[in-house]
């Protein structure tokens, strides 16, 4: 038989009508996920119609994106997000779909709730009306993130009409130095590739560099594969994934049966993708965004780029955009740009190991005078976790705030924004204009450098101070 | 969904690549929960700036947008062609788009028209130049007509195309397929996991 890729494996195993004369396939969907902010309107949908959903016990809804991370007893003071909310918990009521409402103590980051439940599972088909979704993929599933009409689409079928995508395999080899996490390693590839140069692809990161990173890690670059245009990333299922899942609450019963099955699906030997591209993480320092998309990004230790330094006419009018929005002239060093916020969240970057490695730099130490910082976790059971190790202790002495899930400020659909001009050092996903904040600028870091930064009051080389850095960790 | 067959008149632009769905609708107008109304927030925080030209008056009532590289990249969120629709837009040209904002507009009737960038660039330049000017997109004859006679070929997957030109639901069309997605599910689901009794 012709060698196949893990894509191939995921996808064939889930076509309920295969291709016909170049049009898409019917992919059955094993879990969907859903939240209060694309969801009302497919819900509303069903009901104009009459239709039910045809699995609610193959969907599980959260809230996350527009909720509150403090003050929680007193509700949701922000009349629309309260709306929103209520919307979401009468049609998880309507149709019988589990939610996870502001108070379970399993809220959270859905993309954070999927995987430590064990949910998520080798060989599956994710979906989310969420860009992030890609997240998944670090178990070996196939996941993708949809719009609303999809949402409404997989509520009544439990399948979606997909093109098939290109396959490409991003092969990061290396031994990641000191301070240089899994973050740096996928801001590092989507510096090289660009935002846009996965477009149409389903991606499949490989090498030895991925091969040792944990879960969280697999996470954390599967995650931003939409921040470089692709369809979905994946990482083959191994011994890391088998012992991460299992005794989790979603668990195979007969765990080595399945193990056994797992085994099966990383690709071929002899497989061949319609693309490749090499990474070396050995030469990777960590990362820093300049500008206002993720691809726009250097090593701590280099220089914001200058007009003079762009391609082309195109390049330089968006370098002088992104210079302007940022508030940067071009060719100040990286480690000179002062900060006023911190934020370590997000679906990114707030797994219980994202948290350890920012309280291993910011033990014994005190947040820089001026500077408002907050740690968000992805979930209340992470949130528990670092209770329980005391990491929370360790924040809140530094003078971090601790605060309740969310998506919180990646995306600051709720209070925690920036104001015009403030400039923030944030472990989640995106620098766009006026993500985290209208006017607010935002520089991409991973948890170990965005807790240096809350240190010291500046972008800083994590390296540069002594404390507990994990080689290739969060 | 309306059938779409042809749509002819002035175009806008808007001379950007890797346009994120955050500026298209910003955050803060995601809060709603019904499908109509969000045109009014169409590049909300972009108003003021000197590049900014969808809101002129030149180009009010423009079906067409012609746009850079890369366009809705960032977000899933389906408020981003909802905000444009809303707005008046009826098609968009560009070199390329992300991929989920390419499928979340072909489900609501805004195509989405890939021309290369030399074709995009000679749509933009009488845009620019000559505000009202007619242009045609043609999704029967699958061609976009430039306002000085250039004709440009274009592709569409087919089933959307067919879609598209007889206004037809997805959904409708795959519970056409029950008898196929029930076998599946008697034969070939994988077993498990299920989400029920985990929440609280």
């Amino acid at each position: 038989m012709r060698a196949r890729t893990l894509f191939d494996k995921v996808w064939a195993a889930h076509e309920v009508r295969g291709r016909s004369g170049g049009g898409p396939a019917t992919l059955y969907i094993d879990l969907h996920l859903v939240h209060e902010v694309t969801s009302a309107q497919a819900f509303e949908g069903l009901r104009l119609a009459g239709r039910t959903v045809r699995r609610p016990d193959r969907t599980l809804a959260t809230v996350d994106h527009n909720v509150p991370t403090s003050g929680r007893d007193e509700g949701i003071a922000d009349a629309l997000s309260a709306q929103q909310v209520a919307a979401l918990e009468r049609n998880c009521e309507q149709f019988g779909v589990p939610l996870f409402s502001l108070r379970s103590p399993r809220q959270g980051v859905v993309h954070v709730i999927g995987p430590e439940l064990g949910l998520t599972q080798p060989g599956m088909t994710v979906v989310c009306g969420d860009s992030h979704t890609s997240t998944h993929g670090a178990f070996g599933a196939l996941a993708f993130g949809i719009g609303t009409s999809e949402v409404e689409h997989v509520l009544v079928t439990q399948t979606l009409p997909q093109r098939r995508p290109k396959t490409l395999r991003i092969t990061i080899d290396g031994r990641p130095g000191l301070g240089v996490t899994a973050k740096d390693l996928i801001l590092g590839t989507i510096g090289q590739m660009g935002v846009s140069g996965g477009i149409g692809h389903a991606i499949e990161y490989a090498g030895s560099a991925v091969r040792d990173l944990s879960m969280e890690g697999r996470m954390t670059i599967c995650n931003m594969t939409i921040e470089g245009g692709g369809r979905a990333g994946m990482v083959a299922p191994d011994d890391t994934t088998f012992a991460y899942l299992e005794g989790r609450a979603a668990a195979p019963e007969r765990f080595d049966e399945a193990v056994a099955a797992w085994r099966e699906l990383p690709s071929d030997e002899g497989a061949v993708f319609d693309r490749e591209i090499a990474v070396d993480a050995a030469a990777l320092a960590p990362q820093v965004t300049w500008g206002t998309n993720p691809g726009m990004v250097v090593p701590v230790t280099g220089r914001v780029p200058t007009i003079d330094d762009a391609a082309d006419d195109a390049e330089r009018e968006a370098t002088r955009r992104a210079l302007e929005y940022m508030g940067l002239n071009g060719g100040e060093a990286i480690e000179d740009i002062p900060v006023d916020a911190v934020f370590l969240g997000s679906c990114t970057n707030a797994r219980i190991e994202d948290l350890r490695a920012a309280a291993g730099v910011v033990e014994g130490r005190s947040v820089a005078a001026g500077v408002r910082a907050m740690v968000v976790p992805g979930s209340m059971l992470v949130k528990a976790q670092a209770e329980e190790e005391g990491l929370d202790e360790v924040f809140r002495n530094a003078g971090l705030e601790w605060r309740d899930a969310g998506c919180s400020m990646c995306l600051a659909m709720n209070d925690d924004v920036l104001r015009p001009g403030e400039r923030c050092a944030s472990t989640s996903n995106r620098n766009f204009e006026g993500r985290q904040g209208r006017g607010g600028r935002t520089h991409l870091v991973s948890p170990p450098m965005a807790a240096a930064a809350a240190i010291t009051g500046h972008l800083v080389d994590v390296r540069s101070l002594d404390g507990d850095l994990v080689a290739g960790g969060a | 969904m309306e059938p779409f067959r042809r749509v002819s008149g002035p175009a806008a632009h808007l001379d950007r690549s890797d346009v994120d769905t955050d500026q298209i609708i910003p955050k803060q107008f995601l809060k709603r929960i019904e499908r109509t109304g969000f045109g009014e927030f169409l590049f909300h925080d972009w108003r003021d700036e000197d590049f900014y030209t969808l809101h002129d008056p030149e180009y009010r009532g423009a079906e067409i947008l012609i746009t850079g590289h890369n366009f809705g990249c960032g977000s899933s969120r389906e408020h981003a062609p909802w905000a444009l629709e809303d707005h008046g837009f009826r098609v968009i040209v560009a070199p390329s788009f992300a991929d989920i904002f390419h499928t979340n507009c072909t489900k609501i009737g805004l195509l989405p028209v890939v021309l290369p960038e030399a074709q995009v660039r000679h749509l933009r330049n009488h845009a620019q130049d000559s505000p009202g000017a007619e242009v045609v997109v043609d999704l029967e004859e699958l061609v976009v007509v430039a306002p000085d006679g250039e004709v440009f070929a274009f592709e569409v997957e087919r089933t959307v195309r067919e879609r598209l030109l007889n206004g037809w639901d997805d959904i409708s069309i795959t519970l056409n397929e029950e008898e196929l997605i029930r076998r599946y599910e008697a034969t070939r689901e994988r077993h498990g996991p299920s989400t029920l009794g985990f929440a609280s």
